[in-house]
């Protein structure tokens, strides 16, 4: 299986020679259209593995390739979404969301050309996670859930072949949560984007995700994996079955297990 | 707001007045230590001539200054504010520099340029040139990480950043620091008008005390009250215009 995104043995250290090891020899690999998760104690890296894969920070060693090229600079395919929705405030939602077209190649050179075009698939867009006619708002007139649903669009517009999501539900409500991740299901059914989800959720993980992947306390490497065959698309009632708690609490003792090493 | 909090400033002013003009007579201060309102205006009046030339002068210093501080400052501002580490490394040195009495250097001034316009001019650059830096800078130094990483995963170049958001975000940094610049400019160049000018509402101050025309002195700090005001009015008014995003939530008037 060709690797769309893989990490050979890597280590990620902060600050000089005596700073931080957030990872070491951390291995894994995404398949193009796959949706990863990764799961893993607070501080063990899982922030720090999505700056190696979109290239924002070099590894101090080992390997980062992404679409079959050595990531040696901000990989330019990512769209990202953090548990901080992050909005401009000075941008109507829609600017906000339309961002992404007016940096990133070839969006950028038909940007004022294509102006409604690019509105309209902004509106669509806003529309698929149910926020239809808010375009013109400023996001300080959205509610918290709402900026991140609007957030979860700006990561998408410009089509990215790699959606890198760190925790982009976290602060939400369950409900609005549950919702979002049905909203995201269906958009990756859709347009089959590859995905790397992190999160604390297992519940999340497993629904979401083909693969969860598990990581060990700081410095992070990849401790477990659990490939999910659940039936597409998965629907919120599922999330009580019998087989899919019994994942749940399997991930969970892998937690429990990388804690415990963690206080001995 | 209702009529009666807008009217608030105006019957406040009068109502000062007032009482200045009532305390003065009942208790009978003389007018060469404290004049009555109504003596000022009178005296004014009779001056106004002079009293105008003079805070054209004054103002005209007061702006010259003050657009200069505007454009090194956002120039020295977005330099500091273009990367963490000069910021990190100059903060603490502009904050040094300010803490200098800028007056202090009036001296100097007059001995590199002599007496008059210049000095002044730049005695109120000098001194608003340092609020606009430091606030540009800290707009664009506290730019929030995740956002500056979703535009560099796009391979959005540092120009683009600072375009897009650096510099927007920064907007209501600089306009708050118009205001408070704006007045200490209009402070330098009286300063500085009343210690080496031959004209300017500071220099007439000075003249109208050495003759004892005290009315006179008080025409003239009414005038630079009447100035200071209006100099900060104008920017409050800008600022609420350019960057009223950034008062979301408050008491939006113009919406
Ligand atoms: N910019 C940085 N400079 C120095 N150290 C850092 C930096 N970013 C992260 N670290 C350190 O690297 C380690 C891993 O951080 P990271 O943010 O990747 O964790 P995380 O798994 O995302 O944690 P959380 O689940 O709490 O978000 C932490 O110990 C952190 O202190
Ligand atoms: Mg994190």
């Amino acid at each position: 299986m060709s690797r769309f995104v893989e990490l050979d043995d890597v280590d990620l250290m902060y600050g000089g020679p005596d700073g931080t090891l957030a990872l070491r020899g951390a291995s894994l690999g995404v398949a193009q259209g796959e949706f990863l998760a990764v799961v893993g104690p607070s501080g063990c890296g899982k922030s720090s593995l999505m700056k190696l894969v979109t290239g924002l920070h070099p590894p101090s060693r080992g390997s980062v390739r992404v679409a079959g090229n050595q990531v040696d600079g901000p990989v330019k395919i990512a769209g990202m979404a953090f548990q901080n929705p992050i909005m401009l405030p000075w941008r109507t939602t829609i600017d906000n969301i339309l961002l992404p077209l007016e940096i990133v190649q070839p969006h950028r050179r038909h940007f004022r050309a294509r102006r409604k075009e690019n509105e309209a698939a902004a509106e669509a867009l806003l529309a698929t996670v149910g926020l239809g006619g808010f375009g013109r708002k400023y996001p300080w007139q959205l509610s918290g859930g709402m900026q991140q649903r609007a957030s979860l669009c700006r990561a998408l517009i410009h089509q990215p072949e790699l959606l890198m999501l760190d925790e982009p539900f976290a602060a939400l409500d369950a409900f609005t949560r549950e919702e979002l991740w049905s909203v995201l299901q269906d958009l990756w059914l859709e347009k089959r984007f590859t995905v790397i989800l992190v999160t604390h959720d297992l519940r999340e993980a497993v629904y979401l995700a083909d693969r969860v992947l598990v990581m060990s306390s700081r410095p992070g490497r990849i401790v477990a994996e659990r490939r999910i065959e659940l039936e597409r698309p998965r629907s919120l009632a599922r999330t009580f079955d019998p087989d899919f708690v019994a994942i749940v609490h399997e991930l969970r003792d892998h937690i429990s297990a990388v804690r415990q090493g963690e206080v001995s | 707001m209702s009529r009666t909090e807008r009217l608030a400033p105006w019957l406040f002013t009068v109502a000062f007045f007032v009482v200045w003009e009532i305390g003065v007579r009942v208790l009978d201060i003389g007018t060469y230590i404290l004049p009555p309102p109504s003596l000022v205006f009178e005296q004014s009046w009779v001056f106004r001539q002079a009293l105008f030339r003079n805070s054209m002068q004054t103002l005209y210093t007061t702006l010259a200054g003050f657009g200069i501080a505007v454009v090194f400052g956002l120039a020295l501002g977005i330099f500091i504010g273009w990367s963490k580490t000069i910021y990190n490394g100059l903060y603490p040195v502009m904050i040094g520099f300010n803490s200098v009495p800028k007056v202090a250097v009036v001296p100097v001034l007059v001995l590199w340029f002599g007496i008059g316009t210049v000095p002044a001019i730049l005695t109120a650059f000098l001194i608003s040139f340092f609020p606009i830096v430091v606030n540009v800078a800290t707009g664009l130094a506290t730019l929030e990480p995740e956002l500056e990483d979703v535009l560099r995963a796009l391979g959005a170049k540092k120009m683009d950043i600072m375009l897009k958001v650096g510099i927007p975000r920064s907007l209501p940094y600089f306009f708050g620091s118009l205001k408070v610049a704006i007045t200490l400019a209009f402070v330098g160049s009286v300063v500085s008008e009343t210690v080496a000018a031959n004209s300017g509402v500071g220099h007439l101050m000075l003249i109208a005390q050495a003759n004892s025309e005290v009315p006179l002195v008080f025409g003239g700090l009414l005038c630079l009250a009447v100035l200071g005001i209006v100099m900060y009015a104008v920017f409050a008014l800008l600022e609420q215009r350019f960057t009223g995003w950034a008062f979301r939530g408050q008491d939006r008037r113009a919406a």
